[in-house]
């Protein structure tokens, strides 16, 4: 209690400078935590289990590849209207791989999206684009 | 050279009623003297794969049936069908011979090359139980054909894993880093150097292999590890082909005297090895890509093509689900193959993405 006491006040006198401010730890830290989503990303990516048929995403889309994160949101012929990423995801899980659609927050769906951005980082942001 | 159209090989009605959209591919053989022209089939990496008890994966399934139903269309009747590996998924048993009844409706006689999925379970025992030698060689009106098994690797990787399923998982996942370059190995390129040692240098050559004989790209396997020991055993005769599978997608090259042309899948398409941008890949800059930007029909680019083998050398017809169908053919003036429409442009032909 009393630890937590002196925690607290420490925190308010700091507060205002260091607002903005953060550190090399915090910067690894963030960094490990987002390699660490990536990776349960690509444990999705491959896994059996994501849909009902055995299939994973990694089958078509080697290292993600063919996925195109950078040009979404844009129009998807398959769903007739302009679509995020995510929704695409679900249709694959929907349709090769036969397995039930993930909310847009579900965990292994923020996961895989984390995997396919991050094979794909370093291509020009190309919203609409087929 | 034959300018064939797809649907002069599909007997009248009957292949009006299925349609473009079958993924194999015909062979045709042609020689100065028509009389020698022959055709034959070529089918590949169908990854039949197994669900749980009598179900498979459909979508795999209905590539494959479409196929063997196109191929017993074809007028002429081919003379042989060349399957050009990765039959299985996961290698197992009720793939392989699922896979084999499907293809057991093919009325022509049917050859067998091994692909890695097809290999890395048993290490090949039960597919050659059922089918035989994995590497031979056959004469046929003429032409010289070799059967290789290239998708070997390092007896170190292949014994290093706890479980064979371990392994073959590990192999079946195209862009798994833990898995290892394939190769032809020493011992089958002595058989080879042996087998070629009594074949005429003036006669046509076509080598079929799981991999491709030339390097692409290693991180996806589009990459034989002794491709350049491999290309030396050919290197003397006059007209040499080699015809792969495992990229599913079209990839054409020639590389001194070997031309080199790639099958499409019957199951599912890849993207292009630069399409990842991490890392760089080498397709043949002759290849002019299948336009991939975007699929909305997860079947495309598992087109199937016929070939004529014409005084030795290939015109391949490459025919897609949704798109403009595309000739590849040798061009005895540039000696090497060339897209017949698309080449000079070097635009992707596709209009549908």
């Amino acid at each position: 209690m009393k630890r937590t006491t002196i925690l607290l006040s420490a925190l308010l006198l700091a507060a205002p400078a260091a607002a903005d401010e953060f550190t090399e730890a915090d910067l690894k830290r963030w960094q490990a935590e987002f390699q660490t989503v990536v990776k349960r990303g690509r444990a999705a990516f491959t896994d059996p289990k994501l849909g009902s048929n055995g299939v994973v995403c990694a089958q078509c889309h080697p290292n993600a590849a063919n996925t195109h994160p950078e040009t979404y949101p844009k129009f998807q012929k398959q769903l007739g209207r302009v679509a995020e990423l995510w929704e695409m995801v679900n249709w694959c899980i929907q349709n090769p791989l036969e397995g039930e659609p993930l909310a847009a927050d579900d965990p292994r769906m923020i996961a895989l999206q984390a995997y396919i951005n991050w094979e794909r980082r370093g291509a020009k942001l190309a919203p609409g684009k087929h | 050279m034959n300018t064939l159209s797809r649907r002069s090989f599909l007997k009248r009605g009957a292949g009006a009623a299925i349609g473009g959209l079958l993924p194999l591919s015909l062979v045709e053989v042609a020689f100065a003297d028509k009389r020698r022209n022959f055709t034959f089939a070529y089918i590949s990496d169908s990854h039949i794969q197994h669900i749980k008890g009598n179900q498979f994966v459909r979508n795999w399934d209905r590539g494959l049936i479409r196929a063997v139903a196109e191929t017993n269309l074809m007028d002429p009747k081919p003379d042989f069908v060349m399957y050009g590996g990765d039959l299985a998924q996961l290698g197992t048993k009720a793939e392989l011979d699922h896979g084999l009844e499907l293809l057991g409706a093919l009325r022509p006689h049917t050859r067998f090359v091994m692909g890695e999925h097809d290999y890395y379970l048993d290490l090949g025992e039960y597919w050659s139980k059922l089918l035989g030698p994995q590497y031979y060689s056959f004469d046929h009106k003429g032409v010289h054909f070799v059967v290789l098994n290239s998708i070997l690797t390092y007896d170190k990787w292949i014994n290093k894993w706890s479980t064979p399923e371990e392994r073959m998982n590990v192999m079946a996942g195209l862009d798994n880093p833990l898995g290892s370059p394939f190769m032809v190995g020493a011992k089958q390129r002595a058989w080879l150097k042996q087998d070629l040692a009594k074949v005429s240098k003036d006669t046509p050559v076509v080598v079929f292999s799981h991999s491709p004989l030339q390097k692409i790209y290693k991180g996806w396997n589009f990459w034989t590890e002794d491709a350049e020991q491999v290309q030396a055993l050919l290197k003397p005769f006059k007209q040499v082909t080699v015809f792969y599978g495992h990229v599913h997608q079209i990839q054409y090259n020639q590389i001194g005297n070997i031309s080199f042309y790639s099958a499409m899948a019957t199951a599912w398409p890849w993207p292009y090895p630069a399409t990842y941008n991490q890392k760089p890949s080498h397709l043949p800059k002759l290849t002019v890509e299948m336009n991939r930007a975007d699929p909305f029909f997860e079947r495309d680019a598992t087109g199937w093509q016929f070939i004529d083998v014409w005084s030795g050398r290939a015109t391949v017809h490459y025919s897609l689900p949704e798109n403009t169908p595309r000739t590849v053919a040798y061009n005895p003036k540039t000696r090497r193959p060339e897209d017949t429409r698309y080449q000079k442009k070097r635009i992707p032909p596709q209009k549908h993405y």
